[in-house]
Formats: C-alpha cells, sequence, structure tokens
C-alpha cells in the first residue's frame, strides 16, 4: 500500500468516528452530571431518520440537522424527565425508549426509504486543506467531521477549566452536596441530559445526511450507540480518553475495507460485524487494568504502572442514583 | 450571632422527629446539643442549616425571623453546617472541593486563600490532593476552612469527633475556641459526653425530639446522662478468664486493603481472649480482620485460624468465624430484606424452601430479646444504626470460636454501646475468643485484655491493656517509640465513670 492511500484510509478514520464521537462526548457529559441515558442507539436511529425526511422536504441540510438535535434532546429529556424529576429508574427508561426509538424510526421512515436525498457538502479549510499528509487527513472534510473534532478540546475544558463544568462534575459525584452549597442539581442534570441529547441527534444526522447518506433499514447506524455507551465506561468518563476509544472504533470499521481486498475468500459480512466483538475484547482488556492484581503486578514496572495509571477511571458516584431530598 | 430556636416540630409522615424544640445561642459561645442517636439532634439542626425545612416554629437570628428555602440562603445569611455525612466530593481535589458554591475566582488566588486560613487555624491542607486521599479529619477541616471563607458566623458541626483521630480532635476544638473568642456562635452535635465537656459552655439535652434538660459549665457528669437517658447506663465489666490454645496465627502476613494495607504482621490469639486494635483509620486494623476472616488473602506470609490454614470466609464460618463489618448496611445486612427475611437466610435444612415459620420464631424471640425497635416485617435500612446493629448481634452463630468485629459501636450512643458490649462479652465468658477495632481509645481500654496497635500497616505494639494508658497508646497510634511496659495507672482512671 502506497503513502497516499495510507493518508486517505486515516482520512476515512477521521470521517468514520465523526459521528461516534458526538454520541459518546454527548453521552460522557449526561454521564457526567450522573444520569445514565441508555436511549441512545434508538436516537440515533430517529435522529437519522428526521434528520434525513427535513432535509430531504425542505431541501436544507441545516434543518436536517436542527431536527436530529431536537430530536436526541427531546428523547433525553423524556429520560431526565422520568430519571431525575419522577425519580423512575433511569435504565428501564432508557431501554424502553432505546426500543421504541428504533421501531418509530423504521416506521414513520418508510416512505424515505431508499431514495435520493441531499448531503452535507465537503468544506475544505482554505489554505490549511493544501498541507502535504496533514490537509488530507484532518481538513478535507465537512462540517460535522470539523465539529466532532472540536468537541473533543471543547468538552474537556468545559468539564475541567469552567465554574458550570466543576459544577456539573459535583452533582454527578453528590448531588445533596451540591445542592448544600447552592447548586441546583436537577436543574444541572437536565441540562446535560438535553445538551448530551442534542449531540447524540446530531451524530444520527451525520449518518444519514453525510457518512451513510439516505434512509434504510437498516441504515447503517445501528449498533453505534451501544458502543458509545461502551466507550463512555472504558474512556473512564473522560472526555479524551472516550474520544480515543471512538477512534480506535473508527479505525477498526475502516480497516474492513482493505482486509476484504487482502482476502476476498472471508465472506464480507465477518469484516461488516468484526469491529463490534474486537472492540469488546479491547474495552474488557482496558478494564482489566482496574483490577488489584495488574495494579500489584505493575508495581515496579513503571511504564506499565504508568499505562495502568492512564486507564483507570472512576464513575461518578451518584451515576444513575437521583437525589434524595432538598 | 444570636440565635433562637422557638417551638420547631418537624414530622416524616408519622415519626415525629423534634416536638416542640426551643433553643437559645449566645454570641460568641459554644453550645452543646447532646442526646442518644435517633433523639432528634440531627434533624434540628439540618432545620437551622436550611437543608430540611421544620413542619413548624420559628428561626431567628440577630431577632430577625428567617425562613430558608436552601442551604445556600442560609450560609449567605451566614448559617453554615458541618455535616455528619461529610457534604463534600471524594474524586475532587482539595482545591475544587474549595471552589464549588462560590463566585469563580482564579485558581492561583483560591489557592493562596485556602493556604492562608488554614495556616491561622493550624490545618494542613493539600490544595492539589484528590480528596478521597485524605482523612475524615483533613476533610473536615477543609469543609471548615470553606465555610469560614463564606464569612459564616454560625456554625454547626454535626457529630464532628467520629472517625478522626484524637489528635485531630484537639486540633478542631482548638480551632472552635478560637472561633468562638471572635464572636461566632459554634454549636456542636454530639452523643459523647467528653465532647461536650471539653468544649461546651452551655448544653441543651434532647430525647425523644423534646428538650430534656439544659444545663451550663461546669457540667455534672451524671446530671446530663440522666437527662439523656433517664438513668445512667452500666458500664460493661471485664470478664476473667485464662487464655487457651492459639486460635488465630499471623506469620509474616502481607496484604493489600485500607489506606496502608498490612506488612509483615507476626502475632498469636489465644482463645478466650480479647484483643483490642487501635490504630488511625485504615493504619492496618481493619485489613488484619479480613485477613482473620477470610475475606482477603496475603500475598506474602500466612494466616492460621482455629488450627489450620485460612480459607474463603464461608469454610471459616463452619469453623466458628463471625465477622462484624463496620459498614452494616453496606456489607452487613441487605438492604431491602426484612428483619424476618434474614433470620429466613442462609439457614436452609431442605434446600430451595425457606424456612419461614422458624425464622418468624427466632425474629420474633431477637426483637425480644435483643429490644430491637422495630417489627419482624420492618426492612432493615430503616431501623437506626444501633437496632441494625442489635439485629447483626441476634444473627452470629451461638457459640463462635472466633469473633472478628470492626468498629463495633461505631456511631452508637453511650447507653447502646454498653448493651452491645454486655452482650459481646457473654459471648467471651462462653469462651469465644473476641478481636476488635475501634477508633475510640477508651473503648478498647474498657473492654480489651490486649491491645495491638497498627501504624502504617506495621504491628507497632502488643501490649497488656491493664499496663497501658491512652497517652501511651495514642504515641503508638502516631508512629512513636513503642510504650514501655508496665509503669501506668490501672485503665480504670482513664475510663470515664458516670
Amino acid at each position: 500500500m502506497n503513502e497516499f492511500s495510507l493518508v486517505l484510509l486515516a482520512a476515512s478514520v477521521v470521517a468514520t468516528a465523526a459521528p461516534i464521537l458526538l454520541a459518546s462526548l454527548g453521552e460522557t457529559l449526561t454521564e457526567r452530571a450522573g444520569l445514565i441515558n441508555l436511549s441512545l442507539d434508538g436516537t440515533i436511529l430517529l435522529a437519522a431518520m428526521a434528520a434525513f425526511a427535513v432535509a430531504h422536504d425542505t431541501g436544507s441540510v441545516g434543518l436536517g440537522f436542527a431536527a436530529a438535535a431536537a430530536v436526541g434532546g427531546a428523547v433525553a429529556a423524556l429520560v431526565g424527565f422520568a430519571g431525575v424529576i419522577l425519580g423512575v429508574s433511569q435504565v428501564a427508561v432508557g431501554f424502553v425508549l432505546t426500543l421504541m426509538c428504533r421501531d418509530l424510526a423504521y416506521f414513520l421512515g418508510n416512505p424515505y426509504s431508499r431514495i435520493q436525498g441531499p448531503q452535507v457538502p465537503p468544506l475544505p479549510v482554505p489554505g490549511l486543506a493544501e498541507l502535504p499528509v496533514l490537509g488530507p487527513l484532518l481538513f478535507r472534510h465537512n462540517a460535522v467531521v470539523y465539529l466532532s473534532l472540536l468537541l473533543v478540546p471543547a468538552l474537556w475544558w468545559v468539564l475541567y477549566r469552567t465554574k458550570w463544568g466543576l459544577e456539573v462534575r459535583a452533582v454527578g459525584e453528590h448531588p445533596e452536596a451540591a445542592y448544600a452549597r447552592g447548586i441546583a442539581p436537577r436543574q444541572v442534570q437536565m441540562v446535560c441530559a438535553v445538551v448530551g441529547g442534542a449531540l447524540v441527534g446530531l451524530a444520527g444526522a451525520a449518518y444519514s445526511l453525510a457518512l451513510k447518506p439516505g434512509w434504510g433499514r437498516p441504515q447503517g447506524a445501528e449498533g453505534i450507540g451501544w458502543i458509545a455507551l461502551a466507550l463512555v465506561i472504558f474512556g473512564g468518563w473522560h472526555p479524551v480518553k472516550v474520544a480515543l476509544g471512538a477512534v480506535l472504533f473508527a479505525l477498526l470499521q475502516v480497516a474492513g475495507i482493505p482486509l476484504q481486498e487482502a482476502f476476498p475468500s472471508v465472506p464480507a459480512q465477518v469484516f461488516q460485524v468484526a469491529p463490534f466483538p474486537l472492540m469488546i475484547f479491547t474495552l474488557l482488556f482496558m478494564g482489566l487494568s482496574q483490577r488489584e492484581s495488574v495494579e500489584r503486578w505493575a508495581e515496579g514496572r513503571p511504564w506499565a504502572k504508568r499505562l495502568v495509571g492512564a486507564f483507570r477511571g472512576a464513575a461518578p458516584r451518584a451515576l444513575g442514583r437521583p437525589m434524595k431530598g432538598g | 450571632m444570636h440565635i433562637v430556636l422557638d417551638d420547631i416540630h418537624k414530622r416524616y409522615g408519622r415519626v415525629h422527629a423534634n416536638r416542640g424544640v426551643s433553643l437559645e445561642v449566645r454570641a460568641g459561645t459554644i453550645h452543646g446539643v447532646l442526646g442518644e442517636n435517633g433523639a432528634g439532634k440531627s434533624t434540628l439542626m439540618r432545620i437551622l442549616a436550611g437543608y430540611t425545612r421544620p413542619t413548624s416554629g420559628r428561626i431567628l437570628l440577630d431577632g430577625d425571623e428567617v425562613r430558608w428555602r436552601t442551604p445556600a440562603e442560609a450560609v449567605a445569611r451566614g448559617v453554615g453546617m458541618l455535616y455528619q455525612d461529610p457534604m463534600d466530593f471524594l474524586a475532587m481535589t482539595a482545591l475544587e472541593n474549595y471552589a464549588l458554591g462560590r463566585p469563580w475566582v482564579p485558581a492561583r488566588e483560591l489557592r493562596r486563600d485556602l493556604e492562608a486560613r488554614a495556616a491561622e487555624l493550624g490545618f494542613a491542607v493539600h490544595p492539589e490532593m484528590p480528596l478521597e486521599r485524605l482523612t475524615v479529619g483533613e476533610r473536615q477541616q477543609l469543609e471548615l476552612l470553606r465555610l469560614l471563607s463564606l464569612g459564616v458566623g454560625v456554625l454547626i458541626l454535626d457529630e464532628p469527633t467520629t472517625g478522626i483521630s484524637g489528635v485531630q480532635r484537639e486540633i478542631l476544638f482548638a480551632a472552635l475556641r478560637r472561633l468562638a473568642e471572635q464572636g461566632r456562635s459554634v454549636l456542636l452535635v454530639s452523643h459523647k459526653l467528653e465532647d461536650v465537656e471539653a468544649l461546651c459552655d452551655e448544653v441543651t439535652v434532647l430525647r425523644q425530639g423534646a428538650v430534656a434538660g439544659r444545663a451550663e459549665r461546669p457540667f455534672r457528669t451524671r446530671e446530663l446522662l440522666e437527662m439523656m437517658f433517664g438513668q445512667p447506663p452500666a458500664v460493661p465489666r471485664r470478664v476473667a478468664g485464662a487464655p487457651g490454645e492459639p486460635v488465630l496465627v499471623f506469620r509474616d502476613a502481607w496484604a493489600t486493603g485500607g489506606r496502608a494495607g498490612l506488612r509483615g504482621c507476626s502475632t498469636t490469639i489465644r482463645e478466650g481472649e480479647v484483643v483490642g486494635l487501635a490504630g488511625v483509620e485504615g493504619a492496618g486494623q481493619n485489613a488484619f480482620l479480613r485477613l482473620a476472616a477470610g475475606l482477603n488473602r496475603p500475598y506474602r506470609g500466612g494466616v492460621e485460624v482455629c488450627g489450620a490454614p485460612a480459607e474463603g470466609y464461608r469454610r471459616l464460618r463452619q469453623r466458628g468465624v463471625a465477622f462484624l463489618p463496620s459498614g452494616r448496611l453496606e456489607e452487613g445486612l441487605v438492604a431491602g430484606l426484612s428483619v424476618l427475611d434474614h433470620f429466613a437466610l442462609g439457614r436452609t435444612r431442605i434446600p430451595f424452601l425457606a424456612p419461614w415459620r422458624g425464622a418468624a420464631e427466632r425474629a420474633e424471640g431477637a426483637i425480644r430479646r435483643y429490644r430491637i425497635r422495630g417489627e419482624p416485617g420492618t426492612p432493615v435500612e430503616a431501623l437506626s444504626g444501633g437496632n441494625q446493629q442489635r439485629v447483626l448481634l441476634a444473627l452470629l452463630p451461638e457459640r463462635p470460636r472466633l469473633l472478628l468485629l470492626e468498629s463495633p459501636t461505631r456511631g452508637l450512643d453511650l447507653e447502646s454501646a454498653h448493651w452491645v458490649w454486655e452482650q459481646l462479652l457473654a459471648h467471651k465468658a462462653r469462651g469465644t475468643t473476641i478481636v476488635f477495632s475501634s477508633p475510640e481509645l477508651d473503648e478498647i481500654l474498657m473492654v480489651a485484655e490486649r491491645v495491638l496497635v497498627f501504624h502504617d500497616g506495621a504491628l507497632v505494639a502488643d501490649v497488656k491493656a491493664a499496663e497501658t494508658s491512652v497517652a501511651e497508646l495514642g504515641s503508638a497510634i502516631a508512629g512513636k517509640t513503642p510504650p514501655a511496659p508496665a509503669r501506668t495507672p490501672s485503665p480504670e482512671a482513664v475510663v470515664e465513670a458516670p
């Protein structure tokens, strides 16, 4: 494989990672505030369908994205209302919603199945797009990809460098203590749910209007929601680590294409499905770093200790538990 | 600030937690709120701090009536509280904890402010350290500094001496005295007489949600105890007995767990001994108990229980080992199950079927015998801490050979604590070996025959309780030279006698 096609491959990893980044970072924000939105997989499909339908009917890609964000925010608001305000099990509500949204998407999207529609136009960054290697890798994508890449440092900055981010983390850790300090935990959780959900919705639009344009059954975004949820856990609820996981998954997905050419005798389905179990195994492997025995082994091996330390991340202590009293 | 609580009532459903409590605190004084567990102290203080709203009654600050909607409002008016369950954020650094709940200030400036305030009160702070690596006492100091930096004039401390070392207690009390001298009002909630006697100018005693009496310094211990309990509780007596065969043997055992783990511990404990484990939180006592119970394994060295190498807890139970963890609801009991369910658990003769009839009898019997305030159908999480401990004691096997207890009287008032020890020492009279940890040296000296002191994971002293004192144990706990044997007064001199 020559250098040029390697760059192209890397560029398609960046493009493939965009929706996964949007979804997993959105969920990271929500879970940092202590709320689990388990409806991701269904939300992505419903938002993808809504984005395509709106963009098709109005001819405006922008309105399509707005519709997707609205759908994502609305579903998350439902989870938030049930979990935060009513104190119902967030897991149960999220699970029901993920199934309902998926079926709703297939049902409502039927008239839009397999028809031509608008797409996000490529938007090379003037000047930077001409750079060797870096140009094609990072600066000849569409606006969604740029947004997903910028979101990584942006979310990190918000969570770790702003007063609001500190309050979000505080609410996820100990909502009662946050309340004692004058923060309104339920309000913070609702805001994080809706903003996180809107990002998940954008992930759906990123599929149906950019990465896998069009609508159908299957759309191609199925399963991504679950992967995003797993990425948040194994990324230790840290935006940068979660983002690295998302890029890794995109790499596994993209790697299937050249591999299929190299091994034509292997059925194509193997390469389509392989990223999912591979990702799960990778995540399990990373999860091992939490084990005490691994920690003891790493003691006395500086490189291993650093590696184990880098993978470590604890869940927000109040994750999934609604605030008591107040 | 001058505080008046006037006829405060608080009802939670059918429970009447405060029944017309009135209380007055003059500016610049330290006021004690004394009472046994469940007397309504915490509820009353949460009402004053704005965390809970009273059902009826008035709060007056310097003569003005106030009605809080949130605790933040109370802080803005100068009333701050250190809650019994720390209201802080373990995953964040000390500085982040300090910053939360105030207008944004550049980190460097805030850090300087924190360090200056800490120096003033003689506190040690570690601004960049995550809170989970600090001790309870250090977290408390940080929270105190935070409230002071917000300008509070009334400081409420709910059971501040639970879980902190003797040294930290002295630092805290010195700081509170200074704050009172500066004109602040301090409310100290405690079920420990010695706290109140050491610090307070005045005291209000609560019993069953109502005011049982008031007193001013100098206090008469007997009077306070009568107000708390109706009549003073009896002190349990140590039971004599000659030690027999080795029951628990540690051979250079190393293990993880707690703050320091356990590092190279060797000792032998014999049948019929009552051994107290002393040390600051996580210095090795609990790692020791968990190894002995088979809940953890040494990564080097060995542990023998009842003459054979230790195995998992399930197996050790059959050899007569019983372990009582300090986290009653976390580890000891199953939240969500009733008292009756607990008696039906784990004792089936016929597999698959739950022995309901036998369990009902045993539950009723235990409730009567152990005076548990609850019904067989009461979920255990609805019981008070003292009653949960009573259930755990009732669930112990009839004749255990080795009892391992983690802070068996944690959070219990004097009466319940003494009652618990009476039950435990009754086991000892039947030949049971008891090994327990406790943060209270007085408790250890009261009931133990032998004391093992841990510092930073190592066993640093092994002394007879009759030949040592609080002061000597205290210096061993702090890692100073081990106490020299035999030149001290008898432990009765240091046990506070009601």
